[in-house]
C-alpha cells in the first residue's frame, strides 16, 4: 500500500485541493477512529508511514503494559491524542514478597512529570497497576491535570497515603471515577489520616464511581454520607471494613441506581446507624426501589455476619451476575440455600470454606458460570483439605461454558483434571495451585503431567496456565506441543532440567509473559530461547539454577532487552548463582535509577 | 471487583532488531553493601520463618544439588502465591470461625465475634526519619529475634536507597534502639519483659538513636518489679 496507487485527485480549479496524501491522511484518520482493538491497531501502525503517523495521531487508548519499557516523552511524541493511559509496572511475583520493595520506587515520577506538562494534553482517564506513586506524586497531578480529566484507578498501587487522596479529591473538579483496589497505602499516624471524604468540592459532584475497600483508617461515616447524597451520578460504590451494614443500609437509600457495590464488613456495628437493624430491613435494602433489576456486581463482605447472606438473595436471583465472596468464609450449610438462587451468575470468588459439597452445588445452580476463583482459607502447605478433585470435577460438569478458573487445593487427581478439559472446551484461563509443593496425583501417586497435558491439548483457546503439583519434563512437552495460544505462562516448582524450560520456549510460538520460580533450569534452558525473547513482553525467573555467564550471554546477544538480576537475600545467604533474573524488552535502555540490589547487565 | 484488568489500549511496538539500534550499554554495577541496622534486641530463641515482612528470606534454601528440585523445607516465600492482604484477612477470620464454632457445640446460639479477634496484634512500627509508618503484626512472630530480623528486613530498604541520608548516618555511626509504648501510655526498651508479656502490652514501636533512649531500660525494670 503506498501513496502512489491512489487516483489523481480532480482537476484544479482556482482554489487548491489538498494534495492527494493529506485527502489520504483525513480518510485514513476517519476510517481509524473505528478501530479500537489492540492488535488491530498494532497491525495497521506497521503497514506503511502514512497509516503509522495517522494511527498513532488517531490512537485513543495507551497502554504502555510495562512501564520501563517506554519514556513518557517518547509516549507522547507518537500518541499525543491519548484520552485513556494505562501504565503496569511491577512484575506479578511481586505481588508474592518475591521482589524486594524499592525495586522501581521512581519510576512513575517522569510520567507525573510528563501529565503536569500538558504533554497529553487529552488525557481524561489515568489507570495504575502495581506502580509505587507518592503522595507528592498525586499532589503534582491534581493541580496540573486538565479539567477535563476523569478517572483515575489505582490497581495493587503503594506508596501513597490519605493526604495524596485528599489532593485529588479537591483539586480534580469534574473527577468521575476515583477507584482504590487492593492498594497497600501507607500507615499513617491517627491524627494524621487525612479526611479525602470531606476534601472533595462542595456541591454536586460527577462521581460516577468511588471505590476505597483497601482503605485502612476509617472514614468519617458523616462525610461518606454527604459526599453519596450530592453524588447523584454514583453508579458504583466501594467502602471499606469500617463501614457497618447499618451505615450500608444509609448509603443504599442514596443511591437507588447502583450496579457495583462493595458491601464494606456485612455485619451490624456499633454505630448510631445500627441501632434497632434487624434482617427485615436489610432484606428490603436489597429488594426495594427497582435494586433487584440494576445491581449486577457485589463484593466486600469483609466480616460477614453469615445469617444476612440470604438478604442478598433477590438481587443474586435477578440480575446479579458478578460476586465476590471471597474474603467470607462461608459454610456449607450457609452457602447451600443461598447459591441455590443465583442462577445468573456469570463471574464467582469464593473460599474454599464451601467445600466441594458447595461447589457441587454451585455447580448444579449456576449454569451461566464463566470466570470462578477458589481461593484458599488457610493459604498454607499443611491447612487442612477443604477442597479437592471432587469439587474441580463437579465444576467441569455443570458449568460448561466455563472460561476462567483459579483453583487453590491441597491435593488433586490427573483424572479430574482430565476431566475438565473435556468438559470445559471454552477454558481460556487455567490455574491450579495445588498448594503442596511437588504433590503428585494423590490416588495413582503419578504426575500430574497427564493432567495438565490433556488442558492444552483440548482447551484450544487457553491464553493462560499455571501449573502446580510435581511435573516432569514430559508435562513441559505437552505444552511446548499443544500449547499454541499460551501467552501467560507460570510455573513453580515444577520440572526436571533445562529441557522442560527447552520445551517450552521454542514450542509455544505466541508466549508473551513467562513467570518460573525454584525449577532446575539453568543456563541451557535459557539460552534455548533466544530467538523468541524480543516476542516477549517479560521473562521471570527466581530461584533456579541460572548463572551470571548465562545471563550476560543473553544481554549480549539480545540489546533491546535489559537484563536485571535482582538479589532478595540478606547478606550472609547470598550464593554465586543468579537468585531473579528478571528481563523485559525496552525502547529506553537500561534504567537509571536502580537500587543497590539490582544489577542490569 | 478487584484483578479485572482494564484493557484499553495497544502496545508500544518494538523496532526489529538491528535497524538504527543505540549502542548496548552494559552498565556493571556492583552490589552496594546493605547496611545492618544494629537492632539491640535480646538474641535467643529458634529462628522462625515470618510470613508478614518484606522482603521476606526463603528458610534455608537447599542449593546443594542442582540437579534436583529443592527438597521443601520450611515454608517457602511467597508459597501458596496468595497475596499478604488476603492471608492476613483469612488469619483473623479463621480464628474467629474456630472460636465460634466451639462455642456453638456449646450452645444454640451463635457467638458474635469479638472485632480483631485474638488472631492478631498489629502495631505501628516508625523509624526516625524513615517517610512512612509499616505494621507489624506482633502475633507472626514467638521471640524478639524474630521481631528483631522482620524489622531489620522492613527498614533495610530505606538505608539502602540512600534517600533518607540521615538515618543513614545514623545507622552508619552510631546504634539504634528500639522502643515500645504500653498500654500505660509509657515508652519502655523493647527486650526487658517476657516475650508474652511484651506482645500482650505492647501497642507500637519505635525506633530511634541510642542517644533519645537514656533512661529507658531502668524505667521498665522498676515499673515491673512494682506490679509484681
Amino acid at each position: 500500500m503506498s501513496e502512489e496507487d491512489e487516483d489523481q485527485a480532480p482537476p484544479k480549479r482556482p482554489r487548491a485541493t489538498p494534495p492527494p496524501d493529506q485527502v489520504l491522511d483525513n480518510v485514513l484518520e476517519t476510517v481509524l477512529q473505528f478501530l479500537a482493538a489492540p492488535r488491530d491497531r498494532s497491525a495497521a501502525s506497521l503497514v506503511c508511514r502514512s497509516w503509522h503517523r495517522a494511527e498513532s495521531a488517531t490512537r485513543v487508548s495507551l497502554a504502555v503494559r510495562n512501564i520501563l519499557a517506554a519514556s513518557p516523552a517518547r509516549a507522547a511524541r507518537r500518541f499525543p491524542n491519548a484520552h485513556h493511559i494505562l501504565l503496569k509496572g511491577r512484575p506479578r511475583f511481586a505481588d508474592f514478597n518475591l521482589l524486594p520493595p524499592g525495586w522501581a520506587g521512581s519510576a512513575f515520577r517522569p510520567w507525573a512529570a510528563a501529565f503536569a506538562s500538558a504533554a497529553f494534553p487529552a488525557l481524561r482517564s489515568l489507570s495504575l497497576k502495581r506502580i509505587t506513586v507518592t503522595d507528592d506524586d498525586l499532589d503534582l497531578l491534581a493541580r496540573s491535570l486538565p479539567p477535563s480529566f476523569r478517572e483515575l484507578s489505582f490497581l495493587l498501587c503503594d506508596g501513597f497515603s490519605s493526604r495524596g487522596l485528599a489532593s485529588i479529591a479537591s483539586h480534580c473538579r469534574g473527577l468521575r471515577v476515583l477507584d482504590v483496589v487492593d492498594c497497600e497505602m501507607n500507615e499513617e499516624e491517627d491524627d494524621e489520616v487525612s479526611d479525602w471524604v470531606a476534601a472533595f468540592p462542595r456541591g454536586h459532584t460527577n462521581l460516577e464511581s468511588l471505590c476505597f475497600d483497601c482503605f485502612t483508617p476509617q472514614v468519617p461515616f458523616a462525610a461518606l454520607e454527604a459526599l453519596v447524597a450530592r453524588s447523584p451520578r454514583l453508579r458504583r460504590l466501594g467502602v471499606n471494613q469500617h463501614v457497618t451494614l447499618g451505615q450500608l443500609r444509609r448509603l443504599m437509600a442514596l443511591t437507588p441506581h447502583l450496579t457495583h457495590l462493595g458491601t464494606g464488613a456485612f455485619r451490624p456495628g456499633d454505630a448510631a446507624e445500627d441501632q434497632g437493624l434487624d434482617l427485615a430491613q436489610i432484606l428490603n435494602a436489597f429488594s426495594s426501589a427497582g435494586r433487584a433489576n440494576t445491581l449486577a456486581s457485589l463484593s466486600g463482605f469483609r466480616d460477614l455476619a453469615p445469617e444476612y447472606l440470604l438478604t442478598i438473595a433477590t438481587v443474586a436471583a435477578a440480575n446479579l451476575t458478578t460476586l465476590d465472596l471471597s474474603y467470607a468464609p462461608v459454610t456449607p450449610d450457609q452457602f447451600l440455600p443461598f447459591i441455590a438462587q443465583c442462577r445468573n451468575l456469570e463471574t464467582l470468588w469464593v473460599l474454599d470454606s464451601v467445600r466441594d459439597e458447595g461447589l457441587e452445588a454451585m455447580a448444579s445452580f449456576c449454569k451461566k458460570l464463566q470466570v470462578l476463583r477458589v481461593l484458599p482459607l488457610d493459604a498454607h502447605e499443611d491447612a487442612d483439605e477443604l477442597v479437592s478433585e471432587v469439587g474441580l470435577a463437579a465444576i467441569s460438569e455443570g458449568c460448561r461454558g466455563l472460561r476462567s478458573i483459579l483453583y487453590f487445593c491441597q491435593r488433586m487427581t490427573n483424572a479430574a483434571v482430565i476431566t475438565m478439559s473435556h468438559n470445559c472446551p471454552e477454558l481460556k484461563v487455567f490455574r491450579l495451585c495445588i498448594m503442596g509443593r511437588l504433590q503428585p496425583d494423590h490416588i495413582t501417586g503419578e504426575p500430574m503431567d497427564e493432567g495438565f497435558g490433556a488442558i492444552v491439548r483440548n482447551c484450544s483457546k487457553l491464553t493462560r496456565l499455571s501449573t502446580s503439583g510435581r511435573l516432569t519434563d514430559r508435562a513441559f512437552e505437552y505444552i511446548g506441543k499443544y500449547g499454541k495460544s499460551v501467552r501467560t505462562l507460570s510455573v513453580a516448582f515444577a520440572g526436571d532440567g533445562d529441557l522442560a524450560l527447552q520445551h517450552l520456549l521454542q514450542g509455544c510460538s505466541k508466549l508473551e509473559k513467562l513467570e518460573i520460580r525454584d525449577c532446575p533450569f539453568g543456563d541451557a534452558g535459557l539460552l534455548s530461547g533466544m530467538h523468541h525473547f524480543y516476542n516477549m513482553r517479560f521473562v521471570w525467573m527466581s530461584g533456579c539454577n541460572l548463572t551470571l555467564q548465562g545471563c550476560k550471554e543473553v544481554a549480549r546477544r539480545l540489546p533491546r532487552m535489559v537484563v536485571e538480576l535482582v538479589n532478595s537475600q540478606p547478606e550472609s545467604e547470598r550464593t554465586d548463582g543468579v537468585d531473579i533474573l528478571y528481563m523485559y524488552r525496552s525502547l529506553e535502555g537500561p534504567r537509571e535509577d536502580v537500587p543497590p540490589f539490582v544489577k542490569i547487565l | 471487583m478487584a484483578g479485572a484488568d482494564v484493557d484499553v489500549g495497544t502496545e508500544l511496538r518494538l523496532g526489529l532488531p538491528g535497524g538504527g539500534a543505540e549502542a548496548a550499554k552494559t552498565t556493571k554495577r556492583g552490589y552496594e553493601d546493605t547496611i545492618d541496622l544494629k537492632l539491640t534486641l535480646p538474641t535467643g530463641g529458634s529462628m522462625k520463618e515470618d510470613a508478614n515482612s518484606k522482603p521476606e528470606q526463603a528458610a534455608e534454601k537447599a542449593k546443594s544439588d542442582p540437579e534436583k528440585p529443592p527438597a521443601p523445607k520450611a515454608q517457602a516465600v511467597g508459597w501458596p502465591p496468595v497475596r499478604s492482604y488476603r492471608r492476613n484477612a483469612m488469619t483473623v477470620q479463621s480464628v474467629k470461625i474456630k472460636k465460634e464454632e466451639e462455642t456453638e457445640k456449646q450452645q444454640p446460639v451463635a457467638a458474635a465475634a469479638t472485632a480483631g479477634g485474638n488472631g492478631s496484634a498489629f502495631v505501628k512500627v516508625s523509624m526516625d526519619g524513615a517517610p512512612y509508618l509499616r505494621k507489624v503484626d506482633l502475633k507472626m512472630y514467638n521471640t524478639y529475634k524474630d521481631l528483631s530480623i522482620a524489622l531489620q528486613k522492613m527498614f533495610s530498604t530505606f538505608t539502602a536507597t540512600g534517600n533518607e541520608g540521615k538515618m543513614v548516618e545514623a545507622v552508619n555511626g552510631s546504634d539504634v534502639v528500639t522502643t515500645y509504648e504500653d498500654k500505660d501510655g509509657d515508652w519502655m526498651l523493647v527486650g526487658d519483659v517476657p516475650w508474652e508479656m511484651f506482645v500482650a502490652s505492647c501497642k507500637r514501636l519505635r525506633i530511634m538513636k541510642s542517644s533519645e533512649a537514656i533512661g529507658l531500660a531502668p524505667r521498665a525494670k522498676d515499673k515491673y518489679k512494682t506490679k509484681s
